[in-house]
Order: C-alpha cells, then sequence, then structure tokens
C-alpha cells in the first residue's frame, strides 16, 4: 500500500476529518424527523456526504498494489510559513489594536509586519508606504465614507 | 412580447443609470474593475469583498451598480496585460495569453488590444439586450416556483459548478458540502438554537461572506505568491510603442466571425448556473482553431484566437446577471457577493425585485451598457497608463491588498473577531490551494446553503416528510434529471478524458 497522490490523499483525510466533527456537533441538536426537520437534520446529513466522499477521495489516492507508480514528488513551492505567520500576526495586531489603540497606529503596525512577510525589506522603503497607506486609508475610510472607528487611543 | 412595455422600461432605466451619482459609481466601478483585471495576484472576488465598505452608504442602485462594473471590468483589463505582457490579470483572460501576446511580439499590439475590446464590447451589448429580453419572462415563470423547486434548482446549480469548475469533481463537491456547513454557523432561525457555533457569541449572526471571501481569495492568494517569490520577479513589459491601435480590414473580416461565435458560446455557458467566463473562454478558442482553415497559425498570433475568447468572457460575465437577478440565486462566487451586498442593502435577492424595484434592475441593465462603453474608452486610449501601473513592483502591492481587506473586514460589522476568522479562512485556504482544492464553489455553496435547507424544510413540511415531492412536480423533477445528467456525463470516461485535457492545458499555460 502506497499513497499515490498526496494531494487527494490528505484533502480526503482533511474532508473526512470536518465530516465526522460536523455529525459529532450535530449530535447535540434535535434531529427531528423528515417532516419536521430539528436543527440537526441538515447539518447531519451533510457531514454524512462529506465524512462518505472524504473517504472515497482518500482511498482512491492510494494504490494498493506494488507496481504502483512512483508518488508524485512533492513539487511546487515550499510551504509558506514565514509568509503565513507574518500576515496573521499582522492581521492579529490590526484586529486587537483597532479599537483600543486607534487606527493609525494599528495600520502602521499591519503594514510593517505584513511587508515583513515578503522577500525583500527596505526600512526606508516601507516606511514610506506606510504613511502614504495610512493617510490614504484615513482619507477614504474616516473622512470619505465616515467608519466610525477612533483614529488613536485618546480617540 | 411586449416591446413597448420593454422601451417603457430600458426609458425608465437609462434615466436611472444617466443620473450624475450613478454614472460616476458606474465610471468607479468599470475603473476599479480594470484596475484589478490589469492587476495579478488579485480577482474579481476579492476585490468586490474589499469594496464592500465602500458601499454601506451607498443606495442599493448605486451599490449594485459599482459592484457589477468591478466584475465586468475585470474582463477588460485582463485582456490588456494577457496581450502586453503575456500574464493573464484573471483566470478568464488565460488562453487570450497565447495569440495575444505573439500578435504584440509581432509589433501588432495595438490591433489585439482593439479587437479584444471590439469583441468585449460587442459581446456586452448583446448580453445586455439578452438581460432585458430574457429577465422578465423568467422572473414570471420563476415567481411560480415553490419550496421543491427552488431547492431543486440550487441541487443543480451546485452540480453544474462543480462540473465546470476546474479540478477534480470530487473534491469540488466536498468543497460544496464544506461551503453548505460552513453556512449553517450562527443562530437556526426555526429553533433559536446556535449551531456550531462553540460557545462564542460573535458567531450568533454566522460567518460574514466578505470574511470569507477575503480569507480564501485575498490573505491565501498572497501568502501563495510569496512563497513563489512573486515579489522579487521582474515583469518583463514590452517596450514598443504601441502604434496603429485601429485593426485593417482584413483583421475586422477574420475577426468578425469569431466575435459572433464567441459572444454566443459566452452567452450560453454565462446563463447556465455554474458557468462562468473562464470556461467560455477556453470553449470559444477550442471552436475557432476546430473551424479554421488553417489551425497551424492559432498560437502564431492568430486574430480570431483575441477576438473569440474575449468576446466569450465578456458575454458570459453579461449574461450570468440573468440568472442571478431572476431567481436570486447566485451563478458564481463573484455574484454571490454582489447578491450579499444587496441582502445587506434590505433587499431580498429574487424575481419579486423586478416588480418592487424596477429602477434597481432596468437601471442595472442600463448602467452595464454605459460601462462598456466606459471601458472600451478606458482601455484603448489610456492603455499606456495600465502598462505604467504594472510595473509596480509586488512587495508594494500586497501590504495595500491587506490593509484595504483588514478595514473591509472589520468594517462589516466593527467586529475584531470577523479579523481573526479571515486569518482563519485565510490559513485554510492556503491549505485548499496546496491540496488542489477549488475555493469558488465553496462560496457559493455558503451563500446558497441557508436557503437549502429553509427550502428543504419547507419542501418537506408540505409533503409531510415525503421526499418524491422532488421527482413529482414536474420544473423540480426537470432540474434533478439535469443535474443527474451532469454527473452521468462526467462518469462517461471519453468526455472525462477532454475536460481533463482542458484541465491540464490550462494549468500548463
Amino acid at each position: 500500500m502506497r499513497i499515490k497522490n498526496f494531494e487527494d490523499f490528505w484533502s480526503g483525510m482533511m474532508f473526512l476529518a470536518i465530516g465526522v466533527l460536523a455529525i459529532w456537533e450535530s449530535a447535540n441538536y434535535p434531529f427531528g424527523t423528515a417532516s419536521r426537520m430539528g436543527p440537526g437534520y441538515f447539518p447531519t446529513c451533510l457531514g454524512g456526504i462529506m465524512a462518505v466522499l472524504g473517504s472515497i477521495v482518500a482511498l482512491k489516492a492510494i494504490e494498493s498494489s506494488s507496481v504502483a507508480e512512483h508518488a508524485k514528488p512533492a513539487e511546487g513551492s515550499p510551504f509558506a510559513w514565514k509568509a503565513l505567520t507574518m500576515l496573521s500576526l499582522g492581521f492579529l495586531l490590526f484586529g486587537w489594536g483597532v479599537d483600543r489603540i486607534g487606527f493609525i497606529p494599528s495600520l502602521f503596525a499591519l503594514t510593517v509586519i505584513t511587508a515583513a512577510a515578503g522577500s525583500t525589506f527596505n526600512i526606508k522603503e516601507v516606511l514610506i508606504m506606510s504613511v502614504l497607506l495610512i493617510a490614504g486609508s484615513v482619507g477614504i475610510f474616516i473622512y470619505g465614507v465616515e467608519l466610525p472607528i477612533p483614529l488613536f487611543w485618546w480617540r | 412580447m411586449d416591446f413597448t412595455l420593454i422601451l417603457q422600461n430600458l426609458g425608465l432605466g437609462f434615466s436611472t443609470a444617466l443620473s450624475l451619482v450613478n454614472l460616476a459609481y458606474c465610471f468607479l466601478g468599470v475603473l476599479v474593475g480594470t484596475l484589478i483585471g490589469v492587476l495579478p495576484g488579485i480577482g474579481p472576488v476579492a476585490a468586490v469583498a474589499m469594496l464592500l465598505p465602500l458601499t454601506f452608504n451607498l443606495d442599493p442602485v448605486g451599490a449594485i451598480i459599482m459592484l457589477s462594473g468591478i466584475y465586468y471590468g475585470t474582463q477588460y483589463g485582463g485582456s490588456t496585460t494577457a496581450i502586453l505582457v503575456n500574464l493573464p490579470g484573471e483566470s478568464s483572460s488565460v488562453i487570450t495569453c497565447i495569440d495575444g501576446y505573439a500578435m504584440a511580439r509581432a509589433g501588432r499590439a495595438g490591433p489585439a488590444l482593439a479587437i479584444a475590446a471590439i469583441g468585449s464590447f460587442f459581446a456586452g451589448t448583446v448580453g445586455t439586450i439578452l438581460v432585458a429580453l430574457l429577465g422578465p419572462p423568467l422572473a414570471e415563470i420563476a415567481l411560480k416556483f415553490g419550496a421543491p423547486e427552488y431547492f431543486s434548482l440550487m441541487v443543480m446549480a451546485l452540480i453544474a459548478a462543480s462540473v465546470l469548475s476546474s479540478g477534480s469533481m470530487m473534491k469540488t463537491i466536498c468543497m460544496i458540502v464544506l461551503g453548505l456547513l460552513v453556512g449553517i454557523v450562527g443562530t437556526d432561525v426555526n429553533s433559536g438554537m446556535s449551531r456550531f457555533t462553540f460557545g462564542m457569541s460573535g458567531l450568533a449572526d454566522g460567518i460574514h461572506f466578505a470574511v470569507i471571501a477575503m480569507g480564501l481569495f485575498g490573505f491565501a492568494e498572497i501568502a501563495s505568491n510569496l512563497s513563489d517569490k512573486a515579489d522579487t520577479a521582474e515583469r518583463t513589459v514590452l517596450n514598443q510603442k504601441i502604434t496603429g491601435l485601429m485593426p485593417t480590414y482584413e483583421d475586422m473580416k477574420a475577426a468578425s466571425g469569431a466575435i459572433f461565435r464567441g459572444t454566443a458560446i459566452g452567452a450560453f455557458f454565462g446563463t447556465l448556473p455554474g458557468g462562468g467566463p473562464t470556461i467560455s473562454a477556453f470553449s470559444a478558442y477550442a471552436l475557432e482553431k476546430k473551424l479554421a482553415k488553417d489551425p497551424s497559425r492559432f498560437g502564431k498570433g492568430a486574430i480570431e484566437g483575441v477576438a473569440a475568447p474575449e468576446s466569450a468572457n465578456n458575454a458570459a460575465v453579461q449574461c450570468a446577471f440573468i440568472t442571478t437577478l431572476t431567481l436570486g440565486i447566485p451563478h458564481g462566487a463573484t455574484m454571490a457577493l454582489i447578491l450579499g451586498a444587496l441582502t445587506i442593502q434590505g433587499i431580498a435577492p429574487g424575481p419579486q425585485v423586478m416588480t418592487q424595484r424596477p429602477d434597481l434592475f432596468w437601471g442595472l441593465i442600463a448602467s452595464m451598457w454605459i460601462g462598456n462603453a466606459m471601458l472600451v474608452v478606458l482601455n484603448l486610449p489610456l492603455v499606456g497608463l495600465w502598462v505604467k501601473l504594472l510595473k509596480v513592483p509586488y512587495r508594494f502591492m500586497f501590504p495595500s491588498i491587506m490593509v484595504f481587506m483588514a478595514i473591509g473586514v472589520y468594517s462589516v460589522n466593527n467586529l475584531d473577531l470577523d479579523v481573526y476568522f479571515t486569518i482563519l479562512f485565510g490559513v485554510l485556504g492556503y491549505l485548499f490551494l496546496k491540496l488542489n482544492c477549488q475555493p469558488a464553489p465553496l462560496i457559493l455553496a455558503f451563500v446558497l446553503g441557508p436557503l437549502m435547507e429553509e427550502n428543504l424544510r419547507r419542501a418537506l413540511l408540505i409533503s409531510r416528510g415525503d421526499p418524491t415531492v422532488f421527482f413529482t412536480r414536474p420544473i423540480s423533477a426537470g432540474f434533478l434529471i439535469a443535474a443527474i445528467l451532469l454527473l452521468i456525463i462526467m462518469i462517461i470516461p471519453s468526455f472525462k478524458k477532454k475536460r481533463e485535457e482542458a484541465v491540464a492545458s490550462s494549468e500548463v499555460l
């Protein structure tokens, strides 16, 4: 037994896991009958479909015979650990800060941190870009669309 | 058909669309659309989601005119970069690269751009007329739909979306079911029970579609581009002067047939739920190659190879409005977002919109035609400007997109939880990309999910739990039979092979 197609195998497993989780969670809601559906009816059905389809996708990705073609070597770009981490961190800080430390400081944090997700980081360039982006956003969103967001922590 | 009525309605439409404010929204929409189309790495879904907060304070007519302008504007912009830089701004312009770039290298960039714009404009005009003609009768039929019909229609739309999208069909169906499940998150309208909220009060109203769209299409896309080192890649822009914009008489003669056929194909796939601009462009190109007396010209700068796909993708986008507006069933991910924006404005999408808000329906139609005309002007004389824009390095672009997304997501509910959930969907979206799972059907299913559950519940309530109700009502049975036929076609080996070939060739490009 060997995995013929890694993409399909892992996506199948992921769907199977989500399906089982959905059924598990839906068990907390009344199921009802077909004519009087409870809140658990639809999600349980969906979870079931998902689990079955996921298993099929995963099983089809496994070759049982030993003459199986060689597994596709992992190709493409490497996993984007750095980009995902920096982008997430930027968003986290913005989400946390926007109502606490204000629009301008949290946007500053967001631009600088996300810019660091790229492969080059020139501090002068990033600062200029950050100032321009903040000025533009304040103009459009605070004065233009009048979003109710405080500019700074002193409001 | 009552012609005077249509003219009367179109009159109302033009008087709505020609108001100064709505003209400005239309212009803004197509301008942003062109921009998004030109810039690779950001598609219409993320763009519409990003600009959503800008529409909150608009009236519904202005909002939908602007958002629609973004959608069809991207089709024009996408062709510009395909021709000049061999880089499709949108997936629907991938096929235009082949002959468009070949023409540009042969010094015929001008005619290539012109024919793309002329073809798009012709297709846009036909598409607009089709919406005006087919919309009202379709809406009348749709008004007679009951719960079983709506449920079956949605099943068919979702199956069609999975058949017509690229990638493994089984995985796509899984993504659809996942989308339906995500749509359940929140308070159940019938029992008042919280489902899948895991104790988070911020989830009581469900997850907002802007959060999912920006996570799956914005955040994930940027992460993937960065790991591909897109930010340091050099973009080679053809530096020759574009001379002689107008195509010759021979060009026009060669292209006119292709424009007609491309428009027809685009209109067909556009009206079909689940079909879209990309598949239309590919089919139109394939047809031209098959019909040509000398197929070997294709790939070396055949003007039909530009005219057909560009007409097809624009016709498809315009015709997508037919089913979306009359049935209230969105036709793809972008349409789902536009309908979502209408819902925020307090307008429930569906056949009743046409009678209750005729200014909205006909105003949108008129604005689409005006917008198409604006796009020709925006794209031909200003082509130099767009090319310059392409030279903006990606390292400046992605932080700007992140800023717009962050503000957009937050402003939907003024809730930090939404920003955190965007991260979650961004990481998930990146995993989907890595595992080769298509995210577009997920968002379509997400929007349809609550409607589907509601109609299933109602249908079975009326029939006292008898599931045969979906097959004993003729219209409902028709939809389900169509869905089953689509599934059977997919299993037929020869078709399966064709589809895989098409998918493979689109990936090579």
